[in-house]
């Protein structure tokens, strides 16, 4: 049972063949099984999804009206507030703070009567690409142990691939949904920015910040997409527009007559060859249903990674603020005589991870008086021009595509100690952010030299979101057709307790 | 030998730069929905917002903007068709976010001026005082010092956070440098900010009270030797907290920065703090690096962008400058120049002007809160809005006094125990059974008493020694425990006692 | 070419609020030398004529009515505090300028 897509799973709970507990209960086991090698979890609340499955069960007994996803399992990631559940970000210091209240994402699981299980790993305050900065150890990749998941949501694509949750939320600042699907083989969706609330969603850079659904088919994606979207009065920059038609699109997948813009700067030198060769196939694949495929320039794409990292650490920086010791979280020093100012110095000393540290101290850094014109202010502009490359793109095609990341799964440990090298990997996911458009990553096959999963990326224009689920769905279904099961069907069978 | 006054003005001219911080009287927070009622059991007015929980966003509120624009507008500023929020960067415990939500580089109001008049010897002159923008920003929590000996922050072990003030909406009004008022600095300075106090109370946007520092003021001094262009080193005194301190806190710097030059020693340039008792100031502790605000554009709020229709309805509904109203009511009342400058200064014309609005006579009005009532605010040293006595209290006992019921003598028995905290004018009168003796019969017994035991001045008076009087009247008062009216004892004993009062 | 001396990093971990041991605040000196050099790359297009975007959305005037909506509790406000006293947080002396 665990391993069908989640609308699946609702069709069995609709007809009355299974029920919410027991799928529940499933899923809990599984974690029970597995997740000592995973890691994907940090919590997991079982009387919680327990009592909240069973009150669906309750409602459906009624007759009552459900949404289409009711009693569908979820997996957190733990950057999200949920009232009384203890909510980490991944960080020392803020563990065992319960949060006394939800955010507006988890309000709308809530409502939709989707049942959270638990909070995922994640690369502390969602900073890195491998959940390997999570303060509370690493993310395992169910397709190899000794690689990482992705990060920074490498906990919800972890618990994806390895059937402990039909679906997952993450938070994408620049590609923390999209490069974690990518190398665990599984979907998933950073809306156009405004979206999804950010109320409740512990910021990282708010300015860049998407929460998502994340999935295992383009389907299940769409269906939890709609379950979260929405305006939200609590969030400023949240969009008041209806929310694009993303259901239907991923229903449909008819990609005849569309024009598909292939980003000449995002392929080519650093990129593995099993990416290229997967996501050549891809075209080909999309062109056999029906689209058509140019390819576009963006010239001020190379340097998205450079304004990315004075924005997200400038933000951050600010944003982090809030983490002193005084109203929650960790307080480190509190011995007689101490003051409020070294508590807070060696609480942040103690409480952050030398990444979150570097980012806060680049940030603090770009924002100074006498730099903010040559490195902040001068990133903000860098964004203006990668707008305007994607305006200019969007101009001749409907979507654009790329692969998702450079490479497959690299190894845990592997680029640990080399900042650089490890911010390379969201090369491509980076530009969607800044710009503050839709982005989709699906899976795209096994790359041939490691067997291990590409990411097939797709980029739609900002409030246009049903456009990538019209190729994401077109791509998944001609996969499907030639592989003959889910990918995740080649993935190895995991070592159960 | 200490400067005096005099001696500083004739050799230097001091340059002010005010910045008053006004808090709005919405009734929800500047970013969150949290209410505003002041005085409220601690960290009952917060949430996720207020108190920077991991995750919450501010919202801005619309009133706020509104009463911004509007102060705006009446100091005459321009109103910026795009302006922003930024953050200001920096930790303190009693800032929950550690930054502040404030404007920097694009504010919403700019380029004012206020017209103050002083009253001089040289008779009324007046300043214009130029304004350089109105921002907004949010307050921050409270914190109570614990331990050491005086409850300050120096010496104590230990500080408790209320955080139901953080994120009240304020409004900072930055003044451009102003020069050229010379010796009267202090007082024009006072005027500005009693000024832009009525301003902002007409437009009833802020409960403008200083002793609750919802409206506060922080002065920048600096002096230069008169005829020299360049600007001298300031000091900035911080939350100065009265009308009467503002001009306290200014002269004290001005001497206090002529005795350094004087002396060939370097004014620093720091923030001081006033002292209320000593009316001087006391350095705060300098800081060791400058601070660096990072200011940056707040990600989480979108920009302002009024349009003009908005800002013209808001222009629309301006009330009258409280200048011009002031003129108004001179005329209405008959006042004299004189009697008008001294309500001002003592800072009674509103409450004269309630307690008219309630029917009193504005003669009359106009003594009690100028005379008895501003008497014991003296004695007690407080303010008059602090006492416990308001403009329906005081047109209660005018219109009792009028009726006859009061006399002059009772009517301040009964002011003295509405402020003692008895109760409303006629709760005290019922209480300490206050009532003008006014039946005939019950005086004319007294009267009858009295003659008895006083027959030797009573005889006097039979033979036409009529100043005897003023010894059985006393006595008829003490006898009737100081209820009855005087004259009408005095009328009585004599017709009585066989004389005509006349 | 950028670099940050052990000096600057120092001064910006006493603005963060963050103590920093000396191998740290030289090892992060060090590894700033790279990144600056790398980030540095914005100043090569952003020229005067590039206005510069803060935000991704067009979005303009959102506001809220001024509603007062049900604060936390007092226990709730304090469920996460490291230390209370008398319904209020409490945080060791602050040493600074006197509010």
């Amino acid at each position: 049972m665990i391993h069908l897509s989640a609308a699946q799973m609702a069709a069995k709970l609709a007809t009355g063949e299974t029920t919410s507990v027991a799928l529940t209960q499933a899923h809990l086991d599984r974690i029970n099984s597995v997740d000592s090698g995973v890691h994907a979890f940090l919590y997991v609340d079982t009387d919680g999804a327990l009592a909240q499955a069973a009150a669906v069960d309750a409602k459906r007994e009624q007759g009552q009206d459900l949404s289409p996803l009711a009693g569908i399992p979820l997996a957190l990631k733990d950057v999200m507030t949920q009232k009384g559940i203890p909510t980490t970000a991944g960080s020392k210091i803020l563990e065992g703070w319960r949060p006394p209240y939800d955010s507006t994402v988890v309000s709308k699981l809530k409502a939709n009567d989707i049942v959270i299980l638990g909070k995922t790993n994640m690369d502390e305050f969602a900073m890195g690409s491998s959940t390997e900065n999570s303060a509370y150890g690493p993310t395992h990749n169910p397709w190899d142990l000794t690689r990482i998941p992705g990060g920074s949501g490498g906990g919800s694509s972890a618990a994806l691939a390895a059937f402990e949750a039909p679906l997952a939320i993450g938070t994408d600042t620049g590609g923390s949904i999209r490069q974690p699907a990518a190398v665990t083989g599984t979907v998933g969706v950073k809306p156009t920015y405004g979206g999804v609330s950010r109320f409740g969603l512990i910021a990282f850079s708010s300015s860049l910040d998407q929460a998502g659904p994340c999935a295992r088919t383009v389907l299940d994606a769409a269906l939890l997409h709609e379950a979260i979207a929405g305006h939200d009065p609590k969030d400023s920059t949240s969009i008041n527009a209806p929310v694009p038609q993303v259901v239907a699109a991923a229903k449909s997948g008819d990609v005849k007559g569309m024009k598909i813009g292939v980003v000449k700067e995002l392929n080519g030198d650093g990129y593995q060859s099993g990416v290229r060769t997967r996501f050549e196939e891809s075209l080909e694949l999309l062109a056999a249903a029906g689209a058509e495929i140019v390819e576009v320039s963006a010239p001020n794409f190379e340097y998205a990674l450079a304004a990315y990292y004075l924005i997200a650490p400038s933000e951050c920086s600010s944003n982090l603020a809030r983490f002193d010791a005084m109203r929650y979280g960790l307080r480190v020093g509190d011995v007689d005589g101490a003051s409020a100012e070294s508590v807070m110095n060696l609480t942040r000393e103690v409480g952050f991870g030398r990444e979150v540290k570097r980012r806060i101290i680049l940030g603090t850094y770009a924002l100074s008086s006498g730099y903010y014109d040559a490195y902040y202010g001068s990133a903000q502009k860098v964004r203006t021009l990668i707008t305007q490359d994607f305006n200019n793109a969007f101009e001749k095609c409907d979507v654009m595509v790329s692969p998702t990341c450079p490479t497959t799964a690299f190894k845990i440990g592997e680029k640990s100690n080399d900042p650089i090298a490890m911010y390379l990997n969201d090369i491509a996911t980076i530009p969607v952010n800044m710009a503050g458009i839709g982005g989709m990553s699906l899976p795209a096959g096994l790359a041939p030299e490691d067997g291990l999963p590409v990411g097939f990326q797709i980029m739609s224009p900002a409030m246009q979101d049903q456009r990538m689920y019209l190729v994401g769905a077109a791509l998944e279904a001609a996969l499907l057709s030639k592989w003959g099961a889910p990918l995740l069907s080649k993935a190895p069978e995991l070592a159960g307790k | 030998m200490a400067l005096t006054y005099e001696d500083v003005v004739a050799k230097y001219e001091p340059v002010l730069g005010l910045e008053v911080h006004v808090e709005l009287n919405t009734h929800s927070k500047m970013f969150c929905g949290c209410s505003t009622i002041f005085g409220a059991e601690p960290n009952t007015q917060t949430c996720p917002v207020c108190l920077a929980l991991p995750g919450a966003l501010p919202t801005v509120n619309e009133k706020a903007i509104e009463s911004t624009i509007k102060i705006g507008l009446a100091l005459n500023c321009s109103i910026a068709p795009f302006s922003r929020f930024a953050r200001k960067n920096y930790f303190y415990p009693d800032m929950p976010k550690n930054f502040q939500i404030s404007q920097y580089d694009e504010p919403i109001c700019v380029n004012g001026y206020v017209d103050v008049e002083i009253e001089t010897d040289e008779g009324p002159m007046s300043f214009r005082i130029e304004i350089e923008r109105v921002h907004m920003e949010e307050d921050t929590g409270k914190s109570l010092h614990v331990g050491g000996a005086t409850g300050r922050i120096h010496g104590a072990e230990y500080s408790l956070l209320d955080y139901n003030r953080a994120g009240i909406p304020l409004v900072e009004i930055v003044t451009k440098i102003v020069p050229g008022t010379g010796k009267y600095a202090p007082e024009v300075a006072k005027a500005y900010v009693a000024e832009l106090r009525d301003i902002l109370r007409s437009l009833g946007v802020s409960d403008v009270k200083m002793e609750q520092g919802s409206l506060r003021c922080d002065a920048n001094v600096s002096l230069r030797l008169i005829g020299i262009e360049t600007l001298g080193t300031r000091s900035e005194t911080k939350n100065v907290n009265s009308l009467r301190s503002v001009e306290r806190a200014i002269r004290g710097e001005m001497i206090r920065h002529a005795e350094l030059l004087n002396k060939g020693e370097r004014v620093v340039q720091e923030t001081r703090h006033f002292q209320e008792e000593s009316g001087l100031t006391r350095s705060g502790r300098s800081k060791e690096q400058a601070e660096d605000y990072r200011y940056f554009p707040e990600p989480d709020l979108v920009p302002v962008a009024p349009d003009a229709a908005w800002i013209e309805t808001l222009r629309a509904g301006l009330p009258e400058r409280p200048s011009v109203h002031r003129k108004r009511l001179q005329e209405a009342w008959a006042v004299p120049d004189k009697e008008m400058a001294a309500m001002i200064n003592a800072d009674v014309l509103n409450i004269v002007e309630a307690t008219v609005n309630l029917g009193a006579d504005p003669t009359k009005a106009r003594s009690w809160w100028l005379g008895e009532i501003s008497r014991i605010a003296n004695d007690k040293e407080v303010t008059i809005a602090n006492l416990n006595i308001t403009p329906v209290d005081v047109a209660e006992i005018v219109a009792l006094v009028s009726a006859g019921e009061l006399t002059d003598k009772l009517a301040r028995q009964v002011v003295e125990g509405v402020i003692a905290g008895e109760g409303k004018p006629s709760e005290v009168i019922a209480a300490r059974g206050i009532k003008v003796v006014n039946d005939d019969g019950a005086l004319m017994a007294a009267i009858e008493k009295v003659c008895t035991e006083q027959p030797e001045t009573a005889e006097k008076i039979r033979n036409g020694h009529l100043p005897a009087a003023g010894a059985l009247i006393g006595a008829v008062m003490k006898e009737t425990k100081g209820q009855a009216d005087a004259a009408r004892v005095r009328e009585l004993l004599l017709g009585h006692l066989g004389q005509s009062s006349n | 070419m950028s670099s940050l001396s052990r000096d600057d990093v120092a001064n910006l971990a006493r603005l963060a609020r963050i103590e920093m041991s000396e191998e740290e605040l030289v090892s992060l000196s060090n590894e700033f030398t790279v990144i600056l050099d790398a980030v540095a790359r914005v100043q090569e297009v952003a020229g005067a004529d590039v206005e510069p975007t803060s935000h991704p959305l067009p979005l303009r005037n959102v506001f809220r009515p001024d509603v007062v909506i049900p604060s936390l509790s007092p226990q709730e406000a304090l469920s996460g505090a490291p230390a209370q006293e008398d319904a209020r947080f409490r945080v060791p002396q602050i040493l600074g300028e006197e509010a």
